[in-house]
């Protein structure tokens, strides 16, 4: 099957389903690395975003931008792990709502 | 010549800075005050100089403006630090500087052996550079940053002694008192900044003479005019103190008291005054506003005034009746009397300021008392103190020839002929007398009858030179100061222009006169001679009854009562008579005044107000913090919720 | 080639010199102090470039349309350097009190001023997006610099995810108008959403734009928003704190107004007029929201940072306003901020001393104008600025905004950001009062700011020349646009 023959629209509407399920992940989730992991989904849905419409463009721009937003999201993996390792450190949880010294 | 304008301000800042800056390390008081009012002087100097100048130039040449630099440049707009002196803005500078010199040189006195000498006098200097920016500016934006800048020194000078335990409605501290006035003020600011816009949005300037030509040439919407009128008054009462945000005023007499003469009675609160006759002709295009003016300022001028009869406070008497005075002002106002009220404006800096010093001077005497049911008797100790208070006292109550008459006079003959005949008059008769009886209350129970304190514990003594001095000089001036306003209808014995005040001003609100459609002169009524005699009699009325009830109240009953039990009872059966007739007329005002304006109107309703909109906002505070609940995702929940409404209304809406 | 490096000199300057300070740093090991002396010299060398290149011909772009060289940019540029220098003065009596220095910190701000170069010379969406997360991500490790503390951590990590959540709204965002307008740079995006037949698809454009704010805002800390910024301001290191709030806040803003003059060109249009509506109430909230809550807060930091919510709010009028009046006052408002909010912070942090209990809360200020005299006359100088009392800096910053609304026809807007302005009073005002009307028990040694003071004297300076002569910059500001 060609790609050239799935439309458009599937890819968008596939890539906004992920970048939900992603969202809910991050509203959900207790666990900060689970939580770290949705928000990794919705960076990869919305690279599905870009590359479908790099391929229906022609246009490699959109390609170019999701290498940059992989690279990013690495370099935020390695801080974010680290964070999540200094909390570890000094709290013994890495659950999100038992970190609330800081309030209202 | 007319360009050495900036000299007038700018000495008091090369004082604040000295002060400010130095003060410290001058050590010695007497060079410390002297150079503060050494630079206010200066400025007077400069001023009358200037004065002079205009003196000589025909009435129409009278306004000269002396660019600075440009302030503000932005497209078409434009805004300059630049001063106008002209024939207003003279007489307005004249007084501060004139009676800034006089508390500079009292305050010497006062201030001697005060821990913060130095800071009083950079905060007092700064003032009078504040409030010169204020009365000199050529527009809008000027006038608003010396109008902050007094709000600001008022505020810092309140809580001079902000660890000083303060008696008042929810306030302890001197501290708390300078939050008040600094809330109720900006609460009036708010609506200058908004009229500033206004303004600038229907005129294209901020510069006054540009504002109020363009306004009289085509007057735009009724509406706007209004709102801009309304919303500048409303700054007004803020700084003057007219209700519903009087509040502050009173309390704020918990600063020094050469600061209650300087700022809270002679100069500061007659901002609102100044602000209102700049733009006579914005006033006078917004005849609503107009209307609402006097009819704050003959409330408030009656309120006050009867609220002003039951305190034992020496300063808050004056306090309240420095309100009570406002608010004749601002009648005068309302009703089209611009340069009554500007007359009015000096005559009470004269004789409110020699009060204020000379309450100071009682105070000092009296090893910081002030209630004064402990006072009495001061007479024999305190010569010149009691000579000068008692002329303010009879130039404040409007007895002829006193300052006090002419002006007060011209107001009350000017709301009865512009202001409806009767009803305003009446109500600021009644002010009147309640003025000149608290007034004289005041007198007796401080200066007269027996003395009521502990003479073991308190030795009165007369204050020294620097205190006395200015005392002197402003009882002089609240003698003669009248004479610059002679009306029309006592013209007889100076046949051409008696009222010289009027003449001078003119020019100044010729154009909003001929907006109002008021004639240049007056025709001589034979009703204006009744209502003279009218207030006079008022006047009069109002010190018997405070002599009756007073002067010989506290002397004999008490210690002829050991004595003679008879003739006790006798003199018991004469104040009986007293008793009915304060049953009937003085009590129900008392009771009245203390119950309802005081406690209720005052405490409940215009303080409630005002807390009742912290408390608002604090416990909105409150509220909202809930939302601010620490877990991460509770945040992430508000903001998908914040992307899901925005997204929907821009796809949507 | 060399000519673009030229044109875009700050850019790469700085970047290899902030490379050259994290190897230097990793080469020497206590050579913290060579490290400092390095890291001022690139900021002002950066500075110098940045001066250098403001008096580009207008419109200079470089590297095939990715960056904007020149004036607007050139001029963010040296805001941020300003902030820079600023905060590495007083970071390092900060680090040395509190027994934490290390060479990363500065090669971190460096790095994360490399960011704010990028967003305010962004002329694609590629480059804006690497420049923002290059900001963020440096600041993620900054708010959790104490490593130790558990503020700081906490700090830290809702920093880090609530930033990295919003980043995929962001791109989200990116990729949908790229998918709408068929391409990246903000040229290409303006042709597009210009011509004749309009973008192709509007709503996938409209949602695009949409997302865009949405990420933004957060940077900016725009209500609904604004929530992790009170946390992370209280959390992170008080010099930290400073430069976010400050340089943070302005590189966010700095992208704001390019992308929003390409996507909104005819300011007429019903597109730009939902925008601008849309853009307006959230400046209100905002403004409300951030105020309303400092008044009841206790701790100062918090505090603050509730207050900067508020400032934000300030600035996006400027925004609604859609002109070039709005843009030029958010470029002046955005440099007094600087000065004024700078110098509380670090005014903060000279008097913590490197602890994390001192002079955290309101009633700990009581009595500090004898204490430290010359400190509390500098932090009213700083409050009077932030109420917007004249002749102080946030006086004309405000007035700038508060026309540029009305002329648009915000009249409403105005009327909401005065009453939000006479709100915050009641905080600002009330740390004054506590300074020099209250009475403090707890007596303490003297403070010396050391290096932190030629920091608040500028800031104090910058407040006050600002103050009295705001036209040189409203000036500048305006020849920007």
């Amino acid at each position: 099957m060609n790609l050239q023959s799935v439309p458009l629209e599937y890819y968008l509407t596939l890539s906004a389903i992920l970048f939900v399920i992603g969202a809910v992940g991050v509203l959900t989730r207790r666990n900060a690395i689970i939580i770290f992991m949705s928000i990794e989904l919705m960076l990869n849905a919305v690279n599905l975003t870009l590359v479908a419409f790099s391929q229906f463009f022609g246009d490699p721009g959109g390609q170019i931008f999701v290498f940059f937003v992989m690279a990013v999201a690495a370099a935020e993996a390695a801080v974010g792990l680290a964070i999540v390792l200094a909390l570890f450190r000094n709290k013994q949880t890495v659950y999100v709502d038992e970190v609330n010294i800081m309030k209202w | 010549m007319l360009d050495l304008a900036y000299l007038i301000p700018l000495f008091p800042l090369i004082g604040f800075l000295i002060t400010g800056f130095f003060g410290k390390k001058l050590k010695s008081e007497a060079l410390i005050g002297g150079i503060a009012s050494a630079a206010v002087g200066l400025s007077f100097a400069v001023a009358a100089t200037l004065f002079f100048t205009l003196t000589g130039l025909p009435a129409d040449a009278r306004s000269h403006t002396t660019y600075i630099f440009s302030w503000l440049a932005a497209g078409n707009f434009n805004v300059d630090v630049a001063y106008q002196v002209d024939q207003l803005s003279i007489v307005y500078a004249l007084i501060v500087t004139g009676i800034g010199t006089l508390i500079h040189i009292y305050s010497m006195g006062y201030m001697h052996g005060d821990k913060s000498y130095p800071r009083f006098f950079a905060y007092l200097n700064l003032f009078i550079f504040m409030m010169l920016n204020l009365v000199l500016a050529n527009n809008f934006l000027l006038t608003f940053l010396g109008w902050e800048g007094v709000g600001l020194c008022s505020y810092l000078l309140i809580g001079f002694w902000y660890d000083r335990k303060f008696e008042g409605v929810n306030i302890r501290f001197t501290g708390d008192a300078a939050n008040k006035a600094f809330i109720a003020n900006r609460i009036g600011d708010f609506g200058v900044l908004i009229a500033m816009f206004l303004i600038y949005k229907t005129f294209g300037t901020l510069e006054y003479n540009a504002v109020n030509t363009a306004a009289a040439v085509a007057p735009p919407d009724a509406g706007i005019m209004t709102a801009i009128a309304l919303l500048l008054f409303l700054g007004s009462t803020g700084k003057s103190a007219q209700l519903p945000l009087a509040v502050w005023l009173p309390d704020a007499m918990a600063g020094p008291t050469p600061v209650s003469a300087l700022i809270h009675a002679a100069t500061m609160v007659t901002a609102g005054i100044f602000l209102v006759a700049r733009n006579a002709t914005l006033f006078a295009l917004a005849p609503d506003a107009m209307t609402v003016v006097a009819v704050v300022g003959v409330t408030t001028a009656l309120v006050a005034a009867t609220i002003g009869i039951v305190q034992n406070d020496i300063k808050k008497v004056l306090a309240y009746s420095t309100v009570s005075q406002l608010g004749f002002m601002f009648a005068a106002l309302g009703v089209g009397a611009f340069t009554a009220a500007v007359f009015h404006v000096m005559t009470h800096a004269f004789f409110k300021a020699l009060l204020f010093l000379g309450s100071g001077s009682v105070i000092h005497g009296m090893h910081e008392e002030q209630d004064i049911q402990k006072m009495g008797g001061l007479k024999k100790y305190m010569p010149v103190t009691h000579r000068t208070f008692l002329i303010g006292t009879i130039a404040i109550s409007g007895i002829p020839p006193l300052a006090g008459f002419f002006s007060k006079d011209e107001i009350l003959w000017m709301t009865f002929e512009h202001g409806g005949h009767g009803p305003m008059w009446i109500i600021l008769a009644i002010a009147a007398f309640c003025t000149a009886f608290y007034m004289f209350r005041l007198y007796y129970l401080t200066f007269g009858g027996k003395e009521r304190f502990d003479h073991h514990r308190l030795h009165p003594h007369e204050s020294p030179v620097t205190m006395t001095l200015p005392l002197n000089v402003l009882a002089f001036l609240s003698v003669v100061g009248g004479f610059l306003g002679v009306p029309y209808a006592l013209g007889f014995f100076a046949s051409d222009h008696p009222n010289l005040l009027e003449n001078w001003l003119g020019p100044i609100f010729s154009q909003a006169n001929g907006i109002l459609g008021r004639g240049e002169h007056h025709s001589i009524h034979a009703i204006e001679y009744v209502l003279m005699a009218a207030s006079i009699a008022i006047a009069t009325a109002g010190i018997l009854l405070a002599s009756k009830l007073y002067k010989e109240e506290s002397e004999k009953p008490a210690e002829l009562a050991r004595k003679f039990k008879g003739a006790y009872n006798l003199l018991l059966h004469k104040y009986r008579i007293d008793e009915i007739y304060q049953a009937l007329v003085v009590s129900f005002i008392y009771q009245f005044s203390e119950r309802f304006l005081w406690k209720v109107f005052d405490v409940k309703i215009v303080d409630g107000l005002i807390n009742g909109a912290a408390k608002t906002t604090q416990s909105a505070g409150e509220s909202l913090r809930r939302i601010q609940s620490g877990v991460t995702q509770n945040y992430a929940l508000l903001m998908i919720a914040g992307i899901v409404v925005i997204l929907t209304w821009l796809a949507v809406g | 080639m060399l000519q673009d490096f030229l044109n875009s000199a700050p850019i790469p300057l700085l970047s290899a010199l902030a490379t050259l300070v994290m190897l230097l740093d990793a080469m020497k090991r206590d050579g913290a102090r060579i490290v400092f002396g390095f890291s001022v010299f690139s900021l002002t060398a950066a500075m110098a470039a940045a001066i250098y290149t403001m008096f580009l011909p207008d419109k200079t772009t470089a590297f095939n349309n990715m960056i904007t060289c020149g004036g607007y940019g050139a001029y963010f540029d040296i805001v941020f350097c300003l902030g820079g220098v600023l905060t590495l003065l007083a970071a390092r009596p900060f680090l040395l009190a509190s027994n934490t220095e290390h060479g990363e910190f500065y090669s971190l701000i460096l790095f994360s001023i490399c960011g704010m170069f990028l967003i305010a010379h962004s002329n694609n969406l590629l480059t804006l997006f690497i420049g923002i997360e290059v900001m963020s991500v440096s600041f993620y490790i900054l708010s959790g610099y104490l490593r130790t503390s558990r503020f700081s951590i906490e700090a830290s990590l809702k920093y880090f995810l609530l930033g990295a959540f919003i980043t995929g709204f962001l791109v989200y965002g990116m990729a949908l108008i790229y998918g709408s307008a068929g391409a990246l740079g903000y040229n290409e995006i303006y042709q597009a959403v210009q011509g004749e037949t309009g973008a192709r698809f509007p709503m996938i454009l409209l949602l695009g734009m949409g997302l865009l704010i949405i990420g933004l805002s957060f940077k900016s800390a725009i209500f609904p928003f604004h929530q992790w910024a009170p946390d992370v301001y209280q959390g992170a290191p008080t010099i930290v704190t400073a430069f976010m709030s400050t340089a943070g806040k302005a590189a966010a803003f700095s992208a704001f107004i390019p992308i929003l003059a390409v996507l909104t060109p005819e300011s007429s249009s019903p597109v730009a007029a939902k925008i601008g509506m849309l853009l307006a109430v959230l400046s209100a909230a905002t403004m409300l929201v951030g105020n309303i809550s400092a008044v009841v807060q206790k701790n100062i930091k918090r505090m603050l940072a509730y207050s900067s919510v508020a400032h934000a709010g300030y600035m996006m009028m400027g925004l609604a306003a859609g002109s070039v009046r709005g843009a030029s006052g958010i470029v002046f408002y955005v440099t007094a901020y600087m000065f004024m909010q700078i110098g509380a912070f670090i005014l903060i942090s000279a008097l913590e001393r490197g602890s994390e209990e001192r002079y955290q809360n309101l009633e700990d200020y009581a009595g500090l104008a004898k204490k430290h005299p010359v400190m509390a006359a500098l932090m009213s100088v700083f409050m009077l600025s932030l109420t917007g009392i004249p002749p102080f800096a946030g006086f004309f910053g405000k007035y700038y905004l508060f026309t540029a609304a009305i002329e648009s026809g915000y009249t409403w807007l105005t009327i909401i950001a005065v009453i939000s302005s006479v709100i915050s009073v009641y905080f600002y005002i009330g740390l004054i009062v506590a300074m020099y009307f209250r009475e403090s028990d707890v007596q303490e040694q003297d403070s010396r700011p050391g290096l932190a003071g030629i920091s608040l004297v500028i800031s104090a300076a910058g407040v006050i020349i600002l103050g009295v002569i705001p036209q040189f910059i409203d000036k500048i500001a305006k020849s920007l646009f």
